[in-house]
């Protein structure tokens, strides 16, 4: 129990000192990018706009302060719970992240899953058929997909699914000129399934890659000779031994691929215009919006911590050497 | 019971680049045990002993050859043969706590190898070894040396197979579990099983031991009855066995000079020449092949 609340204190202190090298890292790199928030918030109206207005948008958004004062004033807002206005959306940076991370999560986690399962049963099957022509077409695939950007996958799904066999629309979240009472579930899983294949299908490869090494070593422990010597073989063996010592690193590798998910994510959106959290990060960069670009960053991070953490307890949780023994 | 013929096994290895080379590391092997009887083989660390249990049981990784023919009563030893008999006609007991899943209780690990009534098995097995009965629910991690030999031996009595091949069973254990390990060793023979041991203590292999094959460089120089191991040892019939014996603390504590030749080195002649004191030139012109003396076998040229 002890080391139990040490161990979340560490977590927490390590998880703080991130976030608020994060936060000054992310404001030093906006308040040096060369997009100029008042010209990207205006648009293209600049010519309309007068140097006296443009001064008040700039004292409006608290612009024209030092980026140090800047940082500060955003800091202890932000220590008051209160994220900020986004300047494209001009509303709560809170709302604006819940309800795109709400789109998000559906996508992020049916990839996820997907990825996951599939990963981790075609990297057992290829390890156990080690050497087979089973092993190599499933390798070669894994490297192809491992080797391939995911906006490519994203423009190649595209292309063909959408464009030529026209089976799923093009992008977008919800079908286009419909009034939002009008839209259906059937129609919102449409437009899921070709972003959350492009964002599984890289993290198929990773996974299955990962499981099948760990498997190949386990399958050539000691422990696993042994069971080989007292006539255990094929999926008894797999069963007692493989699977018992492979799933925990895979499962790990499951919650550290957060980062990936979330990187991925912004770019499957991106490409199919999708209205989820990696969208909106985007368009909050290239258009200066800093307290909405900050407000996700901090975001991301816990999120992307979170699953750190819980990759971390559940080692704790499942395998007795750390469960039972007295170390931590 | 078990017959192994000129048994070599070879492995494939890189050398530098892309230069293959085979490496013998056992050859010409021949060892034979009657059922009811213990073999000890017995050899010094690191000779490549352990790699005559995995054949025996086809876990030979894979890129190890293997020539010879293995019998197992009266049954030619192939592949297929091997992997149906292991587990159930032949038994293992390996040689470190490493060989036990790590994440699994040790109980279970033992009652994964039995036959029928397997709680009841695992438990007697357990007794029988002075396990404390928690321990079946332990995890290799917190089983100290002693006891996880133990763990790896019972696996072997809850088997019920005919064969048992033990490889260092005993290092580890404190002295009266080993006698008790060896104890039990001897009766499992005694009611008709066959135990192969393979081991470095010379100690705990005469004490149970029918017959002992002596190990060096890779093959045996030496199969002698236990009783051919006494006084000064004049009754043994290979130098390297009569200097093994001399070796002992309780005999003349004498350390042989040099060390085992390299499964790289290729000597033409006999093996041990280069450490033998009675060496002679023909010594090192050919490889002694095996003979018969006084009911053992032998392969020096001198023996008489």
């Amino acid at each position: 129990m002890k080391n139990m609340i040490k161990f979340i204190l560490k977590k927490t202190i390590r998880m703080v000192s991130l976030l608020i090298a994060l936060c000054i890292i992310s404001f030093l790199l906006i308040s040096y990018s060369p997009i100029d928030p008042i010209q990207a918030y205006v648009g293209a109206d600049m010519m309309r706009v007068g140097p006296e207005q443009r001064d008040k948008i700039a004292e409006y958004w608290g612009l024209d302060q030092s980026p140090l004062e800047q940082f500060v004033q955003w800091g202890s807002r932000v220590l008051q719970g209160d994220l900020g206005t986004s300047m494209i959306y001009r509303r709560p940076v809170a709302d604006i992240i819940s309800e795109k991370f709400l789109n998000s999560i559906i996508l992020m986690s049916l990839a996820w899953l997907l990825s996951g399962i599939i990963g981790f049963i075609i990297g057992s099957i290829a390890a156990m058929k080690k050497d087979t022509w089973i092993d190599r077409t499933i390798k070669w695939y894994c490297y192809t997909l491992a080797s391939t950007p995911t906006f490519w996958i994203g423009l190649l799904f595209l292309m063909i699914f959408a464009a030529w066999l026209d089976w799923f629309p093009i992008g977008l979240g919800v079908p286009a000129g419909v009034i939002a009472e009008d839209v259906t579930i059937g129609d919102r899983i449409k437009h899921l399934i070709l972003p959350t294949l492009t964002l599984s299908m890289i993290g198929i490869a990773n996974i299955a890659l990962h499981t099948r090494q760990k498997l190949i070593d386990i399958l050539s422990s000691d422990y696993v000779l042994f069971a080989k010597a007292r006539g255990e073989k094929g999926f008894v063996l797999f069963w007692r031994h493989g699977l018992r010592n492979v799933a925990l690193p895979a499962i790990t590798l499951q919650f550290a691929a957060f980062s990936e998910l979330f990187g991925g994510a912004v770019i499957a959106e991106t490409v199919f215009s999708y209205p989820g959290l990696g969208q909106a990060t985007v368009e909050a960069g290239l258009r200066g919006d800093v307290p909405l670009l900050l407000g996700i960053v901090i975001f991301s991070a816990i999120f992307v911590f979170i699953g750190n953490l819980v990759a971390d307890l559940i080692y704790r949780l499942v395998d007795p050497r750390i469960r039972e023994g007295k170390f931590l | 019971m078990l017959e192994v013929n000129h048994l070599s096994i070879s492995f494939l290895q890189y050398e530098k680049g892309l230069k293959q080379q085979q490496l013998k590391v056992i050859k010409d092997l021949s060892v034979s045990v009657h059922s009811g009887e213990i073999l000890a083989v017995v050899g010094s660390s690191g000779s490549g002993k352990s790699l005559l249990a995995h054949a025996i049981l086809g876990i030979l990784p894979t890129n190890a050859t293997t020539e010879g023919t293995i019998y197992f009563d009266g049954v030619k030893l192939t592949p297929e043969k091997k992997e149906e008999f292991r587990g159930k006609e032949i038994s293992f007991v390996p040689q470190s706590v490493n060989f036990l899943d790590p994440l699994m209780r040790v109980g279970t690990q033992v009652r994964n190898a039995a036959r029928g009534a397997s709680t009841s098995a695992q438990r007697k097995a357990f007794e029988r070894l002075r396990l404390a009965k928690d321990v079946e629910q332990k995890f290799p991690f917190q089983l100290s040396g002693g006891m996880a030999r133990r763990v790896l031996a019972s696996t072997a009595m809850v088997s019920g197979a005919k064969l048992i091949i033990a490889d260092e069973p005993t290092p580890g254990m404190d002295p009266t579990v080993i006698k008790e390990a060896l104890k039990y060793f001897r009766e499992l023979a005694d009611s008709g099983c066959t135990v192969l041991m393979i081991t470095h203590d010379i100690g705990a292999a005469l004490e149970i031991a029918d017959k002992i094959a002596v190990f060096y460089a890779g093959t045996t120089v030496e199969s002698a009855m236990v009783n051919d191991f006494s006084g000064d040892g004049r009754l043994l019939r290979h130098p390297y066995s009569k200097a093994l014996w001399r070796a002992l603390p309780q005999n003349d504590f004498l350390p042989i000079p040099g060390s085992q030749p390299l499964p790289y080195a290729n000597l033409p002649g006999c093996l041990f020449e280069p450490r033998c004191a009675f060496a002679t030139t023909e010594c090192r012109q050919d490889e002694p092949k095996p003979r018969e003396i006084r009911n053992g076998i032998v392969r020096c040229i001198h023996a008489t």
